[in-house]
This record gives C-alpha cells, structure tokens and sequence, in this order.
C-alpha cells in the first residue's frame, strides 16, 4: 500500500471506514458511554467521595477542605454506648417488624388462595397500606393513636383519656411504659407492610404444581404433612426473598418514625437512620461523622443480606 | 493496552469529579470590597427581580405584600420564596454550602447566625446599617439577637426583621365565665385572671383540667424535632433565673443549677398534670390545633403563629374568644421568654449588582413609614417608632402581649454548633418529661456536662 493510498484511501477503503463507523459496536458504546457516565456521576461517584469523607473531619455547610482524619471517626461510632443503643433499637424494631410481617403475611395469604366470591376485592383492599406514602401512613396514624379522638384506644375499648394508653408519649393511664412508643411504631411498619409478604406468598402458594397435593392425598398424607412438606418449602424461597426485602428497608427505617414521633420521646424510637439523618443535617451538619455511620449501616446491611441470600441459596440447592 | 482503557477512563473520570468536588476556599466577603464605578444605565436598574427565602408562614405573605410596595415603586420586582419548617434550614444550609445563589436574600433564624456568618456566607452588613441610620431605627434587643455576630462585636450580619418572642394564647370564654370566676377564687382563694406568675399559672392549668369534659389546662412544646422542646421548656428556665451559660460560656454548675433544675421540674409537672392529650409530639401546628379544636384553656405559642388563633377562618368557634399574655414571671420575680424570630440576610455568593439591589431593598423596607405598612399587614416589626405606637399596640389582640415579652426575652446559643448542643437538650428533655425516666437534676447534668465537652471542643471555653 503506497503512502498517497494511506492518506487519501481508495473508495473502497473509504467505504469500509464509513461501514466501521457505523458498527454495531461503535452504536453500542455511544448509548452506554452517555449512561455510564451518568451512573458514575450520580450513583459510583458520591459512593466513594462519601468513603472518601468519612475518614475526614468535615461539614457540608462549612466550606472548608476535609481533614483527613484517618479512622476517628469509625472509631468514634463504634465506641460510643449511644450510637449502639440505636443499633439496638434499630435491630428490634427489624427483628420484630418483620417477623410478625412475615408470619401474617403467610397466614393471609394461606386464608386467601382460594378463590372465593369477592377475593379478588379483598386482596386489593389488603395490599392498600403498602401503596400508601410512610409519611402519610405516619401521619395518619398519629391521628389514629389521639388518646381523645382516636379510633385505636377506642376499638380497645378505652374511653377515659386518663385511663387510657398515650400510644406516642409511651404511657399508659398517665405512668411510663418501657418502650411503648417503639412498639406502636412496629405496629404501624407490620400494618403498612404485611400485605407485601402476603403477595409473595400468595404467589409462591398459587405457582405450587397441584399434582403434588394430589400425589400427597394418594398417599394418605395428612394435612400438617401436606403444609410442612409440600407448602412451605415451596414458598420458602419467596417468603425469604420477601423477608430479605424487608429487612433491608427495616434497617433503614425513616420516613415512618419521623412522621409520627421524630425519634421520641427522649430516644425510644431513635432509629439508627434517624440519628444519622440528624447528625447530617438539622443544625449539625457534621458530615464527616455521618458518612462513617452510614457507611457502617451499609456494611451491617450486606452482612445481614448476604446471611439470608446464603439461605435462599442453600434453600434452592436442597429444594 | 485498549483492555485497560476502561477502567482508566473510569479512574480518570473519579478523579476528575473528585477534584471538582473539594470545596473552594471561603469566598471573601464581596460586600467589604469597594463597589466598582459602573457605567449609569438608563433603561432601568440592572437587577429587576430579586428573591428572599422565607418560611412558609404567615408572616412571609406579609413581607410579599410589602415587598410588592416594593416593586410600584422602583419597578424591581421582590418574591418572596417560602419553603415548609421542616425544611427551611436544611434548604438554605444545602444552597450556601455549594456556594449557590438562587436567594439574594434570606430571613434566617436568630440560632443561624454564628454558623452562617463564620462560614462566610452571610455579607457583612456592620457599615451599611450603621450609615443608613438603621441600626438606631430598631428595638436594641432585636439587633443584638438577630443581627450581631459575636454578641457584643458591634458587627451586623442581618437587619432585625420578624421580631417573636413565646407567649401564650387563653379562652377568654372559660377565663371570663361568672361560674368558672367563682368556682376557681373559692378553690384557690385569689381571683381567676391572666396569671402574673408560674404559681398562678399552675394553679388555673390544674383548674381546668377536667378530662371528662375534654378540656386541659395546657398546650405546651414536646416535639423532639429541630428545638421544639427546648424552647418550651426556656420559657420556665428564665423567668426561673436559670441560663444556659454564664458570661465566660462556663455550662457547668450553670445549665445544671438549683434554679434550672426547679424549672425543668415544673414543665414536667405542668406536661404530666395539664397538658392536652395527644399533645406528647407537639410543636407550634399541634398546640394551635388543640386551641382550635377547645381542647385546652392555654396554648403556649410564638407570637408569629397567633394570627391563626384570631382568624375566623382558621378558628371558627373560638376566633373572638381568644385573649393573650406575656409568659408569667419566676418564683423570684424574674422575666423572660424564648426568643424567636428572625433577621434579614444578604447572602454573600451572589453577585456585587445584587448585593446593592438586597441592601437598597433592606434600607428601602426599614423606613418609619414601610415599617408602619409592615406592621399593618400583620409583620412583627422591629422598628422602634412603631413597635412602641399605640397604633400598632393595638392593632391586633396580640401585639401588646407581644411588647411586654420582647423586653425580656432571651435566645439559645447562636454559635456554629449549636446544633449538637440542641441535639442533647432535646433528647434529655424528652427523656425526662414525656418518657418520665431519671430526674431532673440527672437530665440537666447530663446537658452540662455534654455542652462542656463538646463546647471545650469547639474552642469555646478554654480555662
């Protein structure tokens, strides 16, 4: 090939550049570039610049350089018996919130996967809670637990409001009851997000093939033998996915306490998100000390997901 | 070599964003340097919109309504932004910290002031105030607590705009009823009237509390959000004597004194005795409900959220039953009540043309006679012509109680961290009086002994 051909080129060679232009390749990465790049901007690059921050003494507002400080601030959290009351808070409200969730949820789902006149309608009316906004769900039921208008200590039967239980302040006929208020905000999570774990079961139940039922029924098989045999292993791997879910977002409670009690009263219902939420912004702005936080919630949230993705797996391989 | 390209670019890409992430120096406060001589225009000013973020209250549609006076004027056109409570703060906190300049202007809180002014994104406004005459045109207290920056420093960082102060709204129907009058002077042996002191106070919250009618004594300030409690239980701590510091930012033997103590004690006692129910999460929407709906006899309140007490609108059973007062003195004859309130603030990232247009606007409205509109519309003024006219005295159900109290009132640290300083109190006091656990004396040595540390920290006390 001469050097006039190299610069130049010849139709063909031309051609074939303007073919190699337009290849498939050359078509791919101009759609993935753009995204790629966006992705790192909003979602890879604030993930290490938090990293990045939280191994400095730094806030937001100030307008001053981060001071790499190394550790502290990890070290700070991890010795402090305040943040780890909220650990502790935080992971009874999870273990709680999604037990009870899970059990009513498969048990809803049990009671409703027959069909029956007017299933369909209640099935929609009991999936309503999940669809509504936490802040409106919060809000609502604040109302709900009024100890003078409320509709909640009127169905208990309470109509004295000195008698009755002030679900919110923690009290019951004006005296301190440990935790109560943690627990009416449990009570609200199981309320909003039972119907999520009976829709998973409700589809794991219906995709159970019927032939095994009716090879259990040749068999004599009782009913127990039926339901922890057949039915709940065939379930489980949806019912754990859902679990999986839930515990994820029970971790990282929020919206929900901050509408009904902003993580009182004193510090009943600090939520670990809410603390960090608090330390981040509201007049503190110590960001430095919050990304380390949140980056530890983010290590104790893969931990636990990871434990019950090994189940689901180990499920799925016995299964 | 083209395998390793990826990842390269990746890495150059982080690197990039990372660069352009580290924050700038803190910008030079534009105000201090000498305005350049720009060439006179004639087709108009050369700012024709500017915007003032505010709170979503009331009182923000009045500052609009002033500021449209504003706009037949001179033809600038002034909005008034409002963005919800909760928010607010951490809005404006977002958009300076980027060095932003949506907002020319901002009515920040009194608690903002140390933060905003050291980190250099207030403009300062010392000269400005002092040659235009303003600083002398408004109550001094008001320029102490929303404008200077450190107290004491003569430097200016906000013209004193809404003053506020807490106070308290009663049912005039229950206070003035013949039967109640009687019923209560043969129980406590003293005539049924506004109480003067926290003795008497207490004794009319215990009167009216009577469950089975559904009506209480009180509505008083629990939420653990942002200061709320905080500030309701100063409204005991003061006219108690108590404060949160001493003169050399000392807190130990200060925050958790005698005095202190006793005072935190009587908001228990008033919060377990009267308060109204539901009331364990309340702030200022929650006691203005439960005045509304007659649940209790009174309602403790910033002077700025009354006007909805006194709207038929807003109230329509009880708009003309509501009467106010100042908040009752101490066991010992003192005053004192929380501050609220806010100044206004030229924000320093936006530009010197704006700048000018912010202050021309600031010295524009602290005129007598706007100030007089201001007050009219239904703003809290701080201008002292006006703040002491019977005009505006009498100009609302509320005004005068409102006068009385801003002659006593007294503010929570206003430093950089005060936020973590808020961050205790409000959990301790919440620990105490509505969870009921510890004691008063443990809740207010928890609080200094926490302030201490965090304040010795901070540089704040140094002995």
């Amino acid at each position: 090939m001469s050097v006039a051909q190299t610069q130049t080129g010849t139709p063909q060679v031309q051609q074939e550049r303007r073919r190699r232009g337009l290849s498939d390749r050359a078509i791919i990465s101009l759609f993935i570039w753009p995204t790629l790049i966006l992705l790192i901007a909003w979602n890879v690059f604030p993930l290490f610049y938090s990293l990045f921050l939280s191994f400095t003494d730094y806030s937001a507002i100030s307008r001053q350089a981060p001071t790499w400080v190394g550790v502290q601030n990890y070290i700070d959290i991890l010795s402090s018996d305040r943040l780890w009351g909220y650990f502790s808070t935080t992971g009874r409200y999870t273990v709680v919130a999604v037990g009870f969730e899970t059990i009513l949820g498969f048990t809803l789902a049990m009671l409703i996967k027959e069909k029956f006149r007017g299933s369909g309608l209640i099935t929609t009316l009991i999936l309503i809670p999940m669809m509504l906004s936490p802040v409106v769900v919060g809000l609502f039921w604040k109302l709900m637990y009024n100890p003078t208008f409320g509709y909640f200590n009127y169905l208990l039967g309470f109509t004295d409001p000195t008698r009755a239980p002030d679900m919110l302040a923690g009290r019951f006929a004006n005296q301190p009851v440990p935790d109560l208020a943690l627990w009416s905000v449990v009570l609200v999570d199981i309320w909003m997000w039972t119907p999520f774990l009976m829709l998973l079961s409700l589809s794991g139940l219906k995709a159970i093939p019927e032939y095994l039922y009716e090879a259990a029924v040749i068999d004599r098989a009782s009913s127990w033998f039926q339901f922890w045999r057949i039915t709940l292993p065939q379930v489980m791997p949806l019912l754990l996915i859902g679990v999986l879910f839930r515990t994820i977002d029970a971790l990282k409670s929020f919206d929900l306490v901050m509408g009904m009690t902003s993580g009182g009263p004193g510090d009943q219902t600090e939520l670990i998100a809410v603390n960090l939420y608090r330390q981040a912004f509201l007049g503190q702005f110590r960001t430095g000390d919050a990304s380390a936080l949140a980056y530890i919630i983010l290590i104790i949230i893969i931990s636990v997901s990871n434990l019950l993705i090994r189940a689901i797996n180990q499920g799925n391989t016995e299964g | 070599m083209r395998k390793h390209l990826l990842p390269l670019s990746l890495i150059m890409i982080l690197a990039m964003l990372f660069s352009a992430c580290v924050p700038a120096a803190p910008a030079q406060p534009v105000a201090e340097a000498p305005a350049e001589e720009a060439p006179a225009v004639e087709e108009g000013p050369a700012v024709d919109e500017l915007n003032i973020l505010w709170a979503q209250w009331d009182p923000a549609d009045y500052l609009q309504q002033t500021a449209d006076l504003y706009e037949e004027e001179t033809g600038i056109k002034v909005n008034v932004v409002q963005e919800p409570w909760p928010s607010f703060y951490d809005l404006f906190a977002a958009e300076v910290a980027a060095g932003g300049d949506t907002w020319d202007m901002v009515v920040g809180d009194s608690q903002w002031i140390g933060q905003m002014t050291s980190e250099g994104h207030y403009m300062d406004l010392t000269d400005f105030l002092n040659e235009t005459g303003l600083a002398d045109s408004v109550v001094p207290a008001t320029l102490t607590y929303y404008g200077e920056y450190p107290a004491g420093s003569g430097s200016y960082w906000a013209y004193p705009t809404e003053g506020d102060a807490d106070g308290w709204g009663y049912r005039k129907d229950l206070f003035e009823d013949p039967d109640e009058m009687a019923a209560f002077e043969a129980e406590y042996g003293y005539p049924l009237d506004v109480p003067e002191t926290y003795e008497q106070f207490m004794d009319i919250a215990k009167f009216f509390t009577r469950p089975s009618e559904g009506l209480y004594g009180v509505g008083i300030y629990t939420k653990k959000a942002y200061d709320a409690i905080t500030m309701g239980v100063e409204n005991t701590m003061f006219p108690w004597g108590a404060d949160w510091k001493d003169e050399n930012n000392n807190v130990l033997g200060v925050v958790n004194s005698p005095e202190a103590v006793a005072a935190l004690e009587y908001y228990k006692e008033l919060y377990d005795c009267c308060q109204g129910p539901g009331l364990s999460d309340a702030f200022f929407t929650e006691v203005n409900d439960a005045m509304i709906n007659g649940s209790i006899a009174m309602a403790m309140n910033y002077f700025a959220f009354f006007p909805a007490l006194v709207n038929s609108g807003t109230n329509p059973d009880y708009y003309d039953k509501i009467g106010f007062f100042a908040n009752p003195k101490g066991p010992d004859g003192h005053g004192g009540a929380a501050l609220g309130g806010q100044g206004l603030s030229v924000v320093s990232h936006v530009s010197p043309e704006r700048q000018q247009a912010a202050l021309d606007f600031i010295e524009w409205f602290g005129q007598d006679d706007i100030q007089a509109k201001w007050a009219e519309f239904g703003g809290y003024t701080t201008n002292s012509k006006v703040f002491e006219s019977e005009e505006f005295l009498n100009a609302t159900p509320y005004n005068r109680a409102f006068a009385d109290t801003m002659t006593f009132v007294k503010d929570f640290w206003n430093i950089p961290i005060f936020g973590q300083l808020l961050e205790i109190t409000q959990r301790e006091f919440g620990k105490y009086i509505i969870e009921g656990e510890g004691t008063a004396q443990e809740a207010m040595d928890t609080i200094a002994e926490e302030h201490d540390k965090i304040l010795r920290d901070a540089g704040y006390i140094t002995e």
